[in-house]
């Protein structure tokens, strides 16, 4: 039994141990209140064989400190401020960067309380092994705790403690160690307060604590090199800096942060997500709930220093100033070319700027007035996408941050920015980063390695972006490798999309069964815990189908005639449930990758492989543990009863969809197993005949295949588009049957949480501008009212001309609809719980645990349903169940992102290869028009492009169409319209970034144009 | 999102710098109020109860007496300034009047009421201060009131809040701990080893109620310590005065005390 015991606080010390501050509440209540604080003697200070403290065998910073500075020849370890966190985790996160630190508890908070992503960096990093950090509790030691004085704001408190902490260290550093008679004393280390804040450290230096800024102590460390370009410039405005005011104010000041919030509350002021606009740099929206339309911001002034995904409060202008959005491509490299990055001296008025105010005038002028939109501009910013802290006052806001990890940004180094290419030169110099989004704006830094990094992928974070500099600032993180290598595209796709990539750690990989590759299903017995209440399914003809070379079988189907008439069908699914034990190492890293990712070449698997590709990987010939959804279907395909269990199965065969394509079709084969699938298939085509009278829809997205040359070149030859057999559908359809059963079930036992997935229908402007080509150009009417209506207007949206037509408006119409999501049932109002796209009144994800997270969790659900075990208790909790959902919905979006960066970057490559033989040329339709070019989507490689038109075209956007004026008669291109274009790709000669170039071959040259 | 502070931090730290299994601080105070026949307070950190007990004495409603044993009857008033924000409860609010029964049926097994036929004894429990633990600190005030009162008990309740955060078991929560985690609170009779209340307002899973449960009992064992301590305090100093004199009492040792209290419970 554990020691308990009652803590004495006397009440002489209710001074240090009584907290007394008032809050305010939601209504405007002004509450009283005290907490108490219990001062202990007992909180280690975590140096080896302190006499003071009884730090036991944790404690990790050696007595004699750290040597490797040459400022502090008698050894030190560092004190860091709050700010060093906030602002220079990069450089704490180094690798090279690891002196013995420690982290106070008040430092923690207020990591805490600023930011909650790197709180969680922080603690990350007290775990790391390669790290020298001790967590010491100074507000609970009696010595250091500090207890707030009048009129001191709580940062001054906060200072004020470290302080304190510090000083602490240095005595105790000197007491733990008596002076031993006859023996010579070695030089006491020095604890030292590193900190940015230039009033924290006159302060200190008034109470002689040693203390340095950071980028002092960087630069005086052995390596410095590297860490230097690490450091963030952020840090620096506390310094106080030199001739800043002779600097230009470029951008209007921001607003104080407490009047945007009472501007937003007021309703005079909007508040959203900033979008740039991927065409036109110099020009972006916000959507605001108080417009239908997003309000447009032009022009860079205006844009006020947004960044992507950054929430701003915006400024409406009155009616008569709004504007329309442009049809212009603006493209920054080709307009700002001659930018010159080092001229942060003083930032001319140059040409660049006037061209651009040019360019603005004459677009101005050729907006259109009928699609005139909100037009304001940005006053302020409420949170930074690319700081990962926000705004003390800004918490008070409700924003939902979910999962903002610190942004980090691949880019090239623009190499004509460049000072001096000489390789050897070591000396700092300032260029430009542009990044591989076109949504971001260049990036300024300072670095000393400049010419080496030309020509690689690097990673950079921006640290601020003053009034007085037209381009952000920011800080080199880490380079990835040479450009177009396929490991630095890789890792920069990976990055890019924040997908977790490390490989599993020893504490999840403990979670696997100790057989390791070796474990099998034990012989059935009544004792064995693997056979408990599960039933055995050896016997049946159950088999699975899949894509070619797929190593993660999570699904298998069987069917067979009853008695009675009726069918009696099968799903079976991996049963990954019993392998991934809540609440371990392993479910943790499940949870925080959410998902397996499907690269061309790779996966990124979401479970160790040893589970994925065999435990429970349905293989054939094995017995595997299974998870069993068994119908009893009539012939009609109608749900006679359905019953769920856990089960023991052998698949008899694991077939391609080719395979068991060509074996249901083969009228020579009459065996069961043969028979099960024909039976599967004739119930497949009814369940989705009922489906599609239900309304749902059928939907195309660009899905092309990637044909490799050998699997071990892995280089890509062509690209094929991706084929669809019927037993594609058949499995889809016992999928999805499998899914919605599941999903009744736990929704019905577990009405507050169950695990489920919807499609919220989309808002039916999405659909205005579609339904008004499809109107002007085809005579076609979409008809949006509802799912059904929609999939029976999109089946007549025929050109009998073009087959590729219809699959053309399906992916356009996609485009205009929302993505579907994971939820907690008890979250939202049941009238919500719909899949707009499959017309079902309830969903979920059951059948790939592998590869999916909330299928884990749907397992459990599911298992605790029918009463195999009870459900784990964080499972039962709508807060945890949301949480874990927000991360598996933000994932699953990456993933999908990443793998279609992934294709497309593997389709360059095999336009690169192709083109090297003979010029690329493809089919292609317009799909959007442009003042000077046209978007246009080769369906055959499943890519868009613009082709742009240098020389003047006419363009009518009412009609959507350009007309080319040429010698020999105009020539007029529409949307919709089939084009040929032809495909190169190019390289930029800046920034090393692979282009796919398009130019018009047919219904003319635009290659002059 | 999670609230602001931290239930348990990486360091094994509470909120208030106590660690999983360390109560608050108990100040227990049973001098003589007014005419009240036995009084206590008692504070676990900065929850304060004052509890007085009159009786046995005539009952005041004469058709509630019983003619084979005592009334029990529980009053409970919780002062307006004993939470930050200021609010008066009338005396039939629900959750003053839900308090009171609990405290009731508690001490009902416990107190001998059938050595006072048709009579009654009255338990006034006056909240001062609040920061969680309110039933626990009120029986614990309610059991030492009856004890000075010297009221016949079979043997002390001392009860304790236990809650789970995640996994972790921990006891004797505040305000902030037990408006975000699920909590029991228990009574026992420490020398029987009985247990006379289980209470729980919160969902707590299965499975981990039977180690707070185990933990809580255990709990009350120190609570129990503590109490009895205070009581043999007290009745040393009465002794003393009693005895009027200038003369140094030696200190009893603990067994003499425990004679001594159990004297005064059974007379």
């Amino acid at each position: 039994m554990v020691e308990i015991t009652i803590r004495k606080r006397p009440r002489t010390d209710a001074v240090v141990t009584q907290r007394k501050f008032f809050k305010k509440t939601a209504r405007g209540k002004v509450i009283k209140v005290i907490r108490e604080r219990y001062l202990r003697n007992d909180v280690s200070c975590g140096i080896e064989h302190c006499g003071l403290c009884e730090s036991g065998s944790e404690a990790t910073l050696p007595a004699s400190g750290a040597f490797d500075h040459e400022l502090y020849p008698n050894g030190h370890l560092i004190v860091p401020d709050t700010n060093v966190f906030l602002s220079q985790m990069d450089l704490m996160e180094s690798n090279s960067f690891n002196p013995h630190i420690v982290l106070l508890q008040t430092v923690m908070e207020e990591v805490r309380h600023r930011s909650l992503p790197l709180f969680n960096r922080l603690k990350g990093l007290v775990k790391a092994e390669d790290k020298n950090i001790w967590v010491f509790y100074n507000e609970y030691r009696s010595e250091t705790a500090v207890i707030r004085e009048e009129e001191e704001t709580p940062n001054d408190r906060n200072d004020r403690g470290i302080r304190k902490a510090t000083a602490w260290y240095n005595e105790h550093l000197s007491l733990a160690r008596p002076p031993i008679r006859g023996k010579l004393q070695p030089p006491l280390p020095t604890a030292i307060l590193l900190t940015d804040d230039v009033a924290n450290r006159q302060k200190a230096e008034k109470d002689r604590i040693p203390c340095i800024s950071i980028r002092r102590y960087v630069e005086g460390m052995k390596k410095s090199g590297l860490l230097l370009d690490l450091l963030s410039t952020a840090g620096e405005e506390i310094e106080p800096t030199k001739a800043v005011a002779a600097r230009q104010v470029l951008y209007p000041a921001y607003l104080p942060m407490s009047t945007l919030l009472a501007g937003v509350k007021a309703g005079q002021l909007h508040q959203g997500h900033f979008n740039a606009n991927q065409y036109n740099y110099l020009e972006g929206n916000v959507p605001a709930p108080a417009f239908s339309k997003p309000v447009l911001l032009v022009g860079r002034e205006h844009m006020n220093r947004a960044v992507q995904g950054d929430i701003v409060a915006v400024e409406i202008f009155p009616e008569s100033e709004w504007k329309a959005p442009a049809d212009e491509v603006v493209d920054q490299e080709a307009t700002l070319r001659n930018d010159d990055a080092s001229d942060s001296e003083e930032e001319r008025e140059d040409d660049e700027a006037l061209a651009e105010q040019k360019l603005l005038a004459v677009e101005a002028a050729k907006r259109r007035a009928a699609e005139r939109q909100p037009t304001g501009r940005v006053v302020g910013i409420i949170k930074r996408n690319w700081r990962s802290y926000v705004h003390s006052e800004a918490r008070y806001l409700n924003l939902q941050y979910v999962f903002t990890p610190h942004r980090r940004y691949v880019c090239h180094i623009d190499s004509t920015s460049l000072t001096s290419s000489n390789t050897t030169s070591l000396s700092q110099q300032t260029v430009f980063a542009t990044p591989v989004s076109r949504l971001l704006p260049r990036i300024r830094l300072r670095t000393r390695q400049a010419p080496t990094l030309v020509g690689q992928k690097i990673l950079v974070t921006i640290d601020r972006w003053l009034a007085t500099s037209r381009y952000p600032e920011g800080h080199f993180v880490r380079a990835l490798g040479k450009v177009e290598t396929k490991e630095a595209e890789q890792e920069s796709l990976l990055l890019e999309f924040d997908v977790p990539y490390r490989p599993f750690g020893k504490a999840i990989l403990d979670c696997l069964p100790q057989q390791g590759d070796s474990w099998i299903v034990p012989p059935k017995s009544t004792t064995s815990p693997e056979w408990r209440d599960r039933e055995d399914l050896r016997e049946l003809l159950i088999c699975s189908i899949d894509p070619p070379g797929c190593q993660d079988i999570d699904d298998a189907l069987h069917a067979r005639l009853l008695p009675n008439g009726n069918i009696e069908a099968g799903v079976h699914i991996a049963d990954v449930s019993h392998f991934v034990l809540p609440d371990n190492p392993m479910d943790h890293e499940a949870a925080a990758r959410g998902t397996t990712v499907y690269l061309v070449d790779k996966r990124i698997d979401m479970l160790p492989a040893l589970l994925g590709t065999n435990l429970c990987s349905l293989r054939p010939h094995v017995e595997r543990l299974a998870f069993s959804v068994i119908w009893e279907l009539t012939p009609d395909a109608e749900i006679v009863n359905v019953r769920f269990t856990k089960s023991v199965i052998a698949s008899k065969e694991a077939f391609t969809y080719e395979a068991a394509q060509l074996r249901k079709d083969d009228p020579n084969l009459n065996d069961d197993l043969t028979k099960g699938i024909r039976l599967l298939n004739s119930l497949a085509i009814k369940i989705k005949a009922a489906r599609m009278a239900a309304g749902a829809l059928n939907l195309a997205s660009p899905e092309v295949k990637i044909q490799m040359d050998s699997p071990e070149s892995s280089d890509p030859i062509d690209v094929e588009q991706k084929e669809l057999l019927e037993t594609n559908s058949l499995v889809e359809e016992f999928m999805l049957l499998a899914n919605i059963s599941v999903a009744k079930k736990i929704q019905e036992t577990f009405p507050q949480t169950a695990v489920l997935r919807r499609h919220l229908p989309p808002p039916k402007t999405n659909f205005e501008k579609l339904q008004d080509i499809l109107m002007k150009r085809k005579g076609m009417v979409l008809d949006v009212s509802s799912s059904g209506a929609l999939a029976a207007s999109l089946d007549k949206c025929l050109d009998p001309s073009e087959p590729a037509f219809n699959t053309l408006v399906r992916i356009m119409a996609t485009r205009c609809m929302l993505s579907a999501e994971y939820f907690c049932s008890g979250s939202v109002s049941r009238d919500t719980f719909g899949h707009y796209g499959l017309a079902s009144p309830i969903y979920t994800h059951f059948t790939s645990p592998i590869r999916r997270y909330a299928d884990v969790l749907v397992h459990r659900q599911l298992s605790a349903a029918i009463s195999y075990t009870t459900l784990h208790p964080s499972l039962h909790s709508k807060s945890h169940v949301e949480r874990t959902l927000d991360v598996v919905n933000k994932r699953h979006r990456m993933a999908q992102m990443a793998g279609r960066a992934s294709v497309e970057f593997f389709v360059g490559l095999a336009l690169k290869a192709r083109g090297e033989k003979q010029t690329v040329t493809e089919d292609a339709f317009v799909i959007r028009t442009f003042r000077n070019g046209l978007g246009v989507f080769v369906s055959k490689l499943g890519i868009e492009g613009l082709v742009m038109f240098k020389r003047e075209i006419q363009f009518d956007a009412d009609k959507y169409t350009i007309t080319v004026p040429s010698d020999n008669g105009d020539t007029t291109i529409s949307v919709f319209d089939k084009v040929t274009v032809r495909i190169e790709v190019e390289k930029d000669a800046n920034t090393q970034r692979g282009k796919v170039k398009m130019t018009l071959v047919n219904p003319i040259n635009s290659s002059a144009l | 999102m999670s609230s602001r502070v931290e239930i348990l931090n990486d360091g094994g730290y509470r909120s208030d710098g106590r660690k999983q299994y360390e109560l608050r601080d108990i100040v227990i105070d049973l001098s003589q109020r007014g005419t009240a026949d036995g009084s206590a307070s008692i504070t676990h950190g900065l929850t304060e109860v004052l509890v007085e007990v009159f009786g046995p004495r005539e009952a005041k409603v004469r058709a509630q007496t019983m003619h084979d044993r005592a009334l029990i009857n529980v009053e409970v008033n919780i002062v307006p300034f004993s939470t930050g924000e200021r609010r008066k409860r009338s005396r039939g609010d629900k959750r003053i009047l839900e308090l009171g029964s609990t405290i009731k049926s508690t001490f009902e097994p416990v107190v001998q009421t059938s050595l006072y036929p048709r009579s009654e004894i009255d338990i006034f429990v006056h909240v001062l201060q609040q920061d969680g633990g309110l039933l626990q600190a009120s029986i614990n005030a309610s059991t030492l009131a009856l004890i000075s009162a010297g009221i016949p008990l079979h043997d002390f309740v001392c009860a304790v809040t236990g809650g789970v955060h995640s996994t972790a078991p921990m006891l004797d929560l505040t305000t902030l701990e037990e408006n975000d985690i699920p909590h029991v609170t228990v009574a026992v009779m420490p020398k029987t080893k009985k247990v006379t209340l289980v209470t729980m307002e919160t969902r707590l899973h299965v499975d981990r109620f039977g180690d707070i449960f185990k933990l809580a009992c255990e709990a009350g064992q120190v609570i129990h310590k503590e109490m009895k301590r205070a009581v043999s305090e007290r009745t040393q100093k009465l002794v003393t005065a009693m005895e009027m004199g200038p003369r140094v009492v030696p200190s009893a040792d603990v067994g003499d005390r425990d004679a001594m209290i159990d004297d005064l419970n059974d007379y």
